[in-house]
């Protein structure tokens, strides 16, 4: 099969204005932009927000780059201080800098999204593919083992992983991840089922390509566009549920910043100092909202039969 | 007709069963002994093997989940082993609360989300149509317990009008009305965000069908189009899959009733996980899920029934 594909002409041209086809529907797609900046903003900040990099190589602690001040740094005599000049987002309650601990508290958000979804939509596209292949029993079993995971909430589901795993970081990733996959199979299956009655896929297998590299070679490339419009949509669900998890008690241990548990440690001080819940939560609703307005650009540069 | 019921009805049970299933197996394989987490750390090993032997935890696998599985039959879900109290006293007490909360939210989300959907669909393209979509994609992003907050903040610290927390009496009409505005409008308005974008894609797609082209040519008003022949058809999506998200509701559900200390299902849950009262975890998480299993039921049987070509 390759060797014959090799030897085929190559429809140069009409890749290239495929390519350019996409490129002019991002590039016209001012909200897609925005989305996009957005979340480079946000990475680079969080990535951004001590030198760690020099750090490393000196073989010292990290100092604070982009964040004004270390978010452990208490300045009791200060605490709950309203926004200011030297503390445009006030204090906390153990006198710590909001703004520093926002920055921070993005590379937990966004760790906890990118690999949850990375490790949902592994495991989900690798089920989806199979059972969407295979077919019989090996479907059977998988997709009505989906539908049992689907049976529980979202929510509901990521509080049954962590209360048998435990709270942390990457127990977060895992229970998110563990609660993604159903979505992602899903999906994957049903784009599974429509790719392999390809011309293509019957010639292929006609040939004797082995299961195997059917499956990577002719399937899974047919199915990714889908599956990155549903990982950036995705990873906007995985922050909101990890700031959920994070409010509820179950995120990262203190004294490392979060934004959930900011909140939650604000809802103390609601009536005297909102700022602490506040800020914090504006940063979730950017962020979310930043992935979102991305998925919804990608949704509609690579897949616009799921336009919504 | 009858026949598609049946089959649906029958093929849910196997589903419920394996939901019911791997519940009770997670909250087995929960670390730490439920019997200590009942008596406490400092309690008697004694006393602790005393406790398992009554729990029955010291019988084998199969034979706990048959009791299990007949305790639920029976419609016996056991007793909390924090306060001792059967389970069944406290979700006849919460559940009410749960179900007022997402039957009003589902309704302010319907009430509010359809027109917007409509009224956003006609003005496709427009600055209406592009501010309507970016405040539709904003509540999306919103967490829930974080919108709630800020109802707390405008209403209840700011404008001092409605109560911050609690649920309110259910005995008292307007006590319990008064309680339940703040947390109905957070899930409310978080589902009315859903279902304009949903209405409005389903209008897009009705509003350029050929009937519609035809019943314009006829000189129809715009109005007559619009909500007679083109909503008429769109809503059949639309009231199915409110239904669906009546599950989706659920986790942001759990998350209101958190933040306003609201009595229910989900303040119920999070106190079980973070108390390690065993027991009442495992049957909110039945509750749940039998609940999801039983509304895309109701939601597939509707299907059949809306578009008979399904049921065949």
């Amino acid at each position: 099969m390759d060797q014959s594909t090799k030897t085929l002409p190559q429809p140069a041209v009409q890749l290239r204005s495929q390519r350019q086809r996409l490129w002019r529907t991002f590039i016209r797609n001012r909200t897609t932009i925005v989305g996009f900046v957005l979340v480079i903003l946000i990475v680079l900040m969080s990535v951004f927000a001590d030198d760690w990099f020099i750090a490393l190589l000196q073989g010292r602690k990290a100092q604070p780059l982009l964040a004004p001040f270390d978010p452990a740094k208490q300045d009791t005599r200060n605490r709950l201080e309203t926004p200011s000049k030297g503390h445009p987002m006030g204090l906390d309650t153990y006198g710590r800098d909001i703004l520093s601990r926002i920055i921070y508290g993005g590379r937990v958000s966004l760790l906890v999204g990118i690999c949850s979804v990375l490790l949902g939509g592994t495991i989900g596209t690798f089920l989806g593919i199979v059972a969407g292949y295979s077919g019989g029993k090996i479907e059977n079993t998988i997709m009505r083992s989906v539908d049992v995971l689907m049976a529980f909430p979202s929510l509901i589901m990521g509080l049954m992983v962590l209360a048998v795993l435990g709270s942390g970081i990457s127990k977060m990733i895992i229970a998110i991840g563990i609660m993604l996959s159903p979505s992602f199979a899903r999906v994957v299956h049903s784009s599974t089922l429509a790719v392999k009655e390809n011309e293509y896929v019957e010639a292929a297998r006609s040939i004797g390509v082995g299961q195997f590299r059917m499956l990577r070679l002719h399937i899974l490339p047919n199915v990714l566009g889908e599956v990155t419009v549903l990982a950036s949509i995705w990873t906007a669900n995985a922050i909101r549920i990890e700031a959920n998890l994070s409010f509820i008690g179950l995120g990262v241990s203190p004294p490392t910043p979060a934004w959930g548990t900011m909140i939650r440690d604000g809802t103390q001080h609601l009536t005297n100092a909102p700022w602490i819940s506040v800020f914090p939560g504006l940063a979730i609703l950017i962020t979310v909202f930043a992935f979102n307005l991305m998925g919804d650009g990608l949704r509609d540069i690579l897949d616009p039969r799921l336009q919504v | 007709m009858l026949r598609h019921i049946v089959t649906r009805i029958l093929f849910s049970i196997p589903t419920l069963l394996a939901v019911l299933t791997l519940v009770f197996l997670v909250v087995r394989v929960i670390p730490g002994d439920p019997a200590v987490a009942a008596l406490g750390d400092y309690a008697s090993k004694e006393a602790v093997e005393a406790l398992r032997e009554r729990m029955g935890l010291n019988d084998p696998l199969m034979v706990q989940y048959f009791r299990f599985l007949s305790d639920l039959l029976r419609g016996d879900l056991g007793k909390s082993m924090i306060t001792g109290k059967p389970i069944n006293e406290q979700v006849a007490y919460v559940l009410p609360y749960t179900l007022e909360l997402t039957l009003v939210s589902i309704l302010i989300g319907a009430c509010l989300g359809i027109p917007l959907g409509v009224f956003t669909a006609v003005n496709r393209n427009n600055l209406i149509d592009y501010l309507g979509r970016l405040i539709s994609l904003a509540g999306l992003s919103v967490p829930a317990f974080y919108f709630g907050i800020l109802l707390i903040l405008l209403f209840a610290v700011k404008l001092d009008v409605l109560p911050a927390v609690g649920g309110g009496d259910l005995k008292k009409p307007a006590d319990n009305l008064n309680h339940l505005v703040l947390p109905a409008l957070t899930l409310g308005l978080i589902m009315t965000t859903s279902v304009t974008r949903l209405t409005r894609s389903a209008m897009l797609d009705v509003l350029s069908a050929d009937y519609v082209r035809t019943a314009r040519a006829k000189g129809l008003k715009d109005r007559v189009v619009i909500l007679k022949h083109a909503l008429r058809s769109a809503l059949v999506p639309i009231v199915s899959v409110i239904g669906l998200w009546a599950a989706s509701l659920i986790g942001d559900s759990v998350m209101t009733e958190v933040v306003f200390s609201r009595p229910g299902l989900g303040k119920m849950l999070v106190g079980a996980i973070m108390q390690r009262d065993y027991t009442a975890l495992q049957s909110v998480m039945v509750i749940y899920a039998a609940f999801v299993v039983v509304v895309n039921l109701l939601t597939d049987l509707t299907y059949g029934l809306i578009d008979p070509r399904i049921s065949h």
